[in-house]
């Protein structure tokens, strides 16, 4: 289905996208919606450093599907019906997926959006577009779009602009002009002023882009549906005198109201840059004052300052309406366009309950928070891992010294050899040729009730005694009635005349540090007491650790409640799950360094009956 | 940006490294050196012991021509010559054409004597379809004069210099086969450094030496990415006469910094028309509109910013510019006019980079009303509901009268609004 020349998109031209432009890709898609096309303009993205698949964005309130590739050539021939193609390369490869899509029997035209291609690549891909009578829009453009019919990325704007500015049914005027923005711009006034445009195209703001004004004017003069001709020209460059000429040598006969940009030059010093790389005049032929004079010598409406650009284009047009030329329409109501769920909530229109809530840590905003303190903060205040620790776990800044002593606790539980129950298990997964989370997973799975779980335990149970107001020997004797050991009470070598140091240190700690000890000295009365029954009946470390934990929470204003939660929801086990996972690790690392094989348990060390 | 004009100094480094890989045989030694008011002369010396030895030319590098009509051309000193001729012009103001600036950068390179009659001229533009190689042998200060002796030759843009008869185009002269070895390697080195201008007037080739006398060169900046790294270090120095303030230092760092577009210049300080426009386009326009309407000379300054900029860059944008305005009232007590102008945006979000803007409106609100300023406002876009909205919301904190105006109003109504007013 071949169209003419001057036309380069109609209601079934479709599109493939190079470069995984996502938004612009929606909004192709919701002006095909806005226009009641029956299928997308988009056939296909080649997105190079991506993965093949399929893109999924709505066509109307449904979705569709669309094929990604990673090479151009694997897209034009899955979709050879598609002949225009997006360019979203940056400016680095424009050129090179630019000339690739050119030499592509299936493409006709090239939308390049790149700002900052090399002058040489565009030329280079002018001359080739040329010679293959193919059409290159750009670079540095927004592109352009045939109003009901198809449209070139972002040019537009969004839906309710599409709908304003009359895109989404043809009128009667055919606009060309170099940049994106005024596109938009002059679409908007087209429709205010006349009955919107037919096509309208961005050719971009380089000093050499791909098509030129006077291209895609011969175009518009060529189409019988376009009755009358807008176009904004720029200072720099000569592209306007080859309208001139074609005003002058009657290949432009249709009314054509045109105004050249860049008049305020001549009270510019030399020297400034405007936006565009290309508005620069090389000479007095070059201005904006010379360009507007000729074009107006030669038959074109061209008004005062842009201030009228608007009021010329309407006097043309209700000339043409008296004339009989050209027919007002009546605009055709569009299809409601279904709002996005994020501009929805942004704009209170709609509210869902949320399935998740979170309290300890924030990561939306300019910075990651832990408990609304930045993170900045955290490390710059040295914080520490205690720190850390008291934010994340008990949404509060604790004091140092109950930072430090967190860390105390980390520290000793950190390791206690190959033999106990969690590093011994690492190991042998570890040999068995299992990974790190494996290996340590299965070490920490035994932690409970028998291994590592005393400082939760002797916690829970000290603090209940206490709680109770029982006497430290009340309380060793109502666990002897019930026939239970007295959790975080005695250890297997130390005793009172062997101390372990660690609960030493422990002890000395809290002693120097809290504000009181209450749950300690509780303890060490009843360890008094176990220990005059047997020497190594003394507080142990995991005991110390849990029952000085209680007291650290107290010395730092926890309320009782507080307190209860923190007992009774496993922080300790955590803490000492937290200090293992170091020493588990370690011993993972160290089977893995030293390479050894799979373990298999000796048949002599098993009682087999 | 593109075209960059660049230092003789570095057009005639770059000849000097590249030359000989287009051109086997001939050389060019690319004795030269740049001196600049901090410039250790001893260490210079010692650098290039040349200097001592030959004798040299001096003369302005600021990207003008016509040194020598302006008397500022130091031909056949020694060492102390050189440095006596640049000391006594360092910081002195010239007038060139119609600019007047001072002098700050020089450069020194040997002084050859050759014939006058083998000065040629030899340059290379570049066209739509077509680069263009202009040759005289009439070289000299005078090319323009003897604009009949020139020779044309065009290389088509996807043509080869291979397949293009140069010596076909040449009159019969002595040493013609060397100047036509001498200009096919001159186009290639033109082209894979991205040059898209170039003038050596005049320069001579004496006994397979390259002796070019002045070389002016531009380049394309947007290349950078593939002949950066020919270039090396290239600076690209400002217009002679053309000074960046600080605060255009400032919007210009940050455009360099980010994927959008930040413009500003300062035109006049005093003038009472300040335009903060959205869009390359559409900022011309609004400078056009003011001009076109007879006010040029309140025209403040010309700007723009595009591309979809965050909020910070909008609000960094926006406290310089207003900085400057409010630097002291009109001596009149006129008020003055702020135009927060634009198109209707493609994907430029309205609302995020007004929301920049509403932050440093809030900042100079005490400064702004001590400066009777009026602001208008006109946008369209994404999200343009919403964006005009809190510059409306705005207007009933600041104390400064602000209207507001949507895609229903002309873009350019507002500069009419703002001048009637005056």
């Amino acid at each position: 289905m071949s169209k003419p020349d001057y036309l380069l998109f109609d209601r079934s031209t479709t599109a493939i996208v190079f470069g995984m432009q996502t938004a612009a890709i929606q909004r192709m898609l919701d002006f095909d919606h806005l226009c009641r096309r029956q299928t997308p303009s988009v056939a296909a993205i080649v997105n190079p450093t991506g993965a093949p698949g399929f893109h999924r964005p709505f066509f109307g309130s449904r979705e569709v599907m669309i094929p990604i590739y990673t090479t151009l050539a694997e897209a034009a021939a899955a979709h050879p019906e598609a002949d225009v193609m997006v360019n979203f390369a940056s400016f680095r490869s424009a050129f090179a997926s630019t000339m690739e899509a050119l030499a592509l029997p299936s493409i006709r035209t090239v939308a390049v959006i790149a700002e900052g291609v090399p002058e040489r690549q565009s030329r280079i891909m002018a001359a080739k577009a040329r010679e293959l009578g193919k059409v290159i829009i750009g670079p540095a453009t927004v592109g352009g779009l045939a109003a009901g019919a198809f449209k070139i990325g972002n040019t537009g704007g969004p839906p309710d602009n599409i709908v304003e500015a009359k895109l989404h049914r043809p009128g009667s005027v055919g606009y060309v002009g170099k940049s994106g923005g005024l596109t938009n711009e002059t679409f908007n006034i087209v429709a205010r002023n006349a009955d919107g445009v037919y096509e309208g195209i961005a050719i971009g703001g380089d000093a050499y882009p791909g098509s030129r004004l006077i291209d895609h004017l011969l175009r518009y003069e060529a189409n019988p549906a376009i009755k009358m001709l807008v176009c904004l020209g720029e200072l720099g460059g000569n592209e306007e005198y080859a309208i001139v000429d074609a005003l002058k040598d009657g290949r432009i006969t249709k009314p054509l109201v045109i105004w050249v940009t860049g008049t305020c030059a001549k009270v510019f010093p030399t020297g400034v840059q405007f936006g565009h790389a290309g508005a620069k005049a090389g000479g007095a032929a070059e201005t904006a004052d010379a360009k507007n004079a000729a074009l107006r010598a030669a038959g074109a409406i061209v008004p005062d300052s842009f201030d009228t650009f608007g009021d010329k284009i309407h006097e043309v047009y209700e000339k043409l309406v008296a004339e009989g030329k050209i027919t007002p329409i009546e605009a055709p109501t569009p299809p409601p366009m279904p709002m996005d769920y994020a501009a929805a909530v942004r704009q209170g229109l709609i509210r869902k309950p949320t399935n998740f809530i979170s309290t300890i840590s924030d990561d939306r905003g300019e910075e990651l928070t832990y408990h609304k303190m930045p993170i900045t903060e955290v490390i710059e205040r040295e914080m520490g891992v205690g720190g850390v620790i008291g934010l994340l776990w008990f949404q509060r800044e604790l004091p140092e010294y109950a930072r430090r002593f967190i860390e105390l606790a980390l520290v000793i539980t950190a390791d206690h050899g190959p033999a106990v129950s969690a590093a011994h298990n690492a190991i042998v997964a570890a040999r068995a040729g299992k990974d790190l989370i494996s290996s340590l997973v299965s070490g920490l799975l035994t932690i409970g009730p028998r291994f590592g779980g005393a400082i939760d335990d002797a916690a829970r149970t000290f603090k209940r005694a206490f709680d109770q107001g029982l006497t430290p020997a009340q309380f060793v004797d109502d666990m002897k009635a019930r026939g239970v050991l007295i959790p975080g009470i005695g250890h297997r070598v130390k005793s009172v005349q062997n101390p372990d140091m660690r609960v030493t240190i422990v002890k000395e700690f809290a002693k120097r540090h809290f504000t009181a000890t209450p749950l300690l000295d509780f303890a060490l009365d009843v360890e008094k007491i176990t220990t005059s029954k047997r020497n190594n009946l003394i507080l142990n470390v995991d005991g110390c650790i849990g029952i000085c934990l209680v007291d650290m929470l107290s010395s730092c204003e926890f309320t009782p409640a507080e307190i209860n939660d923190v007992v009774q929801l496993g922080y300790f086990n955590g803490l000492f799950v937290l200090g293992r996972s170091i020493g588990v690790m370690g011993h993972y690392f160290d089977q893995v360094r030293l390479k050894q094989p799979l373990y298999r348990h000796p048949w002599d060390d098993i009682l087999y009956q | 940006m593109a075209r960059r004009a660049i230092r003789e100094y570095d057009a005639k480094r770059l000849l000097a490294r590249y030359l000989p890989d287009y051109l086997p045989g001939f050389s060019y030694p690319g004795k030269i050196v740049l001196v600049e008011a901090d410039t250790d002369w001893d260490r210079l010396a010692a650098d290039h012991p040349w200097l001592l030895t030959d004798r040299l030319v001096v003369k302005p590098d600021q990207l003008f021509g016509k040194r020598g009509k302006h008397g500022l051309l130091g031909l056949n000193l020694d060492f102390a010559g050189a440095k006596a001729w640049i000391g006594a012009r360092m910081h002195k103001e010239v007038t060139v054409g119609k600019t007047t600036d001072k002098l700050s950068v020089f450069m020194i390179e040997p002084f050859v004597p050759h014939d006058q009659d083998d000065e040629m001229f030899i340059a290379i533009r570049t066209e739509r379809e077509q680069d263009v190689i202009y040759f005289s042998l009439q070289g000299g200060i005078d090319i323009e004069e003897n604009w009949d002796s020139v020779v044309q030759i065009p290389v088509p843009v996807l043509g080869s210099i291979e397949n293009v008869d140069i010596a076909g185009h040449l009159p019969e002269f002595e040493g013609k086969d060397a100047a036509v070895a001498f200009i096919a390697a001159l186009y290639k080195f033109f082209i894979d450094l991205a040059f898209t201008y170039l003038e050596i007037n005049p320069v001579a080739l004496v006994h397979s030496t390259v002796i070019p006398l002045d070389f002016v060169g531009q380049v394309d900046d947007t290349a950078a990415f593939e002949a950066g790294r020919k270039w090396g270090e290239l600076p690209f120095p400002p217009a002679f006469g053309m000074h960046r303030s600080l605060e255009e230092a400032y919007i210009r760092s940050l455009d360099e910094k980010g994927g959008s577009s930040l413009k500003l210049t300062v035109l006049n300080p005093q003038g009472r028309v300040w335009p903060m426009i959205a869009g390359g386009g559409a900022s011309v326009i609004y400078a056009d509109t003011v001009t076109d309407l007879g006010f040029a000379e309140e025209l403040a300054c010309y700007g723009e910013y595009s591309g979809n900029p965050t909020t910070d860059e909008t609000r960094e944008y926006a406290r310089t510019l207003l900085d400057l305005m409010t630097r002291r009232p009109d001596p009149q007590g006129r008020p003055k006019f702020l135009l927060i102008g634009g198109g209707i945006a493609n994907f430029t979000d309205v609302a995020k980079t007004f929301t920049g803007i509403v932050d440093a409106l809030r900042e100079y609100k005490t400064r702004m009303q001590e400066n009777n300023v009026h602001i208008y406002v006109r946008r369209g876009g994404p999200n343009y509901q919403e964006g005009l909205a809190l510059m409306r919301k705005l207007g009933e904190e600041l104390g400064v009268p602000i209207e507001v105006y949507g895609p229903e109003t002309h873009m350019t109504r507002i500069v009419k609004m703002a001048l009637e007013e005056r």
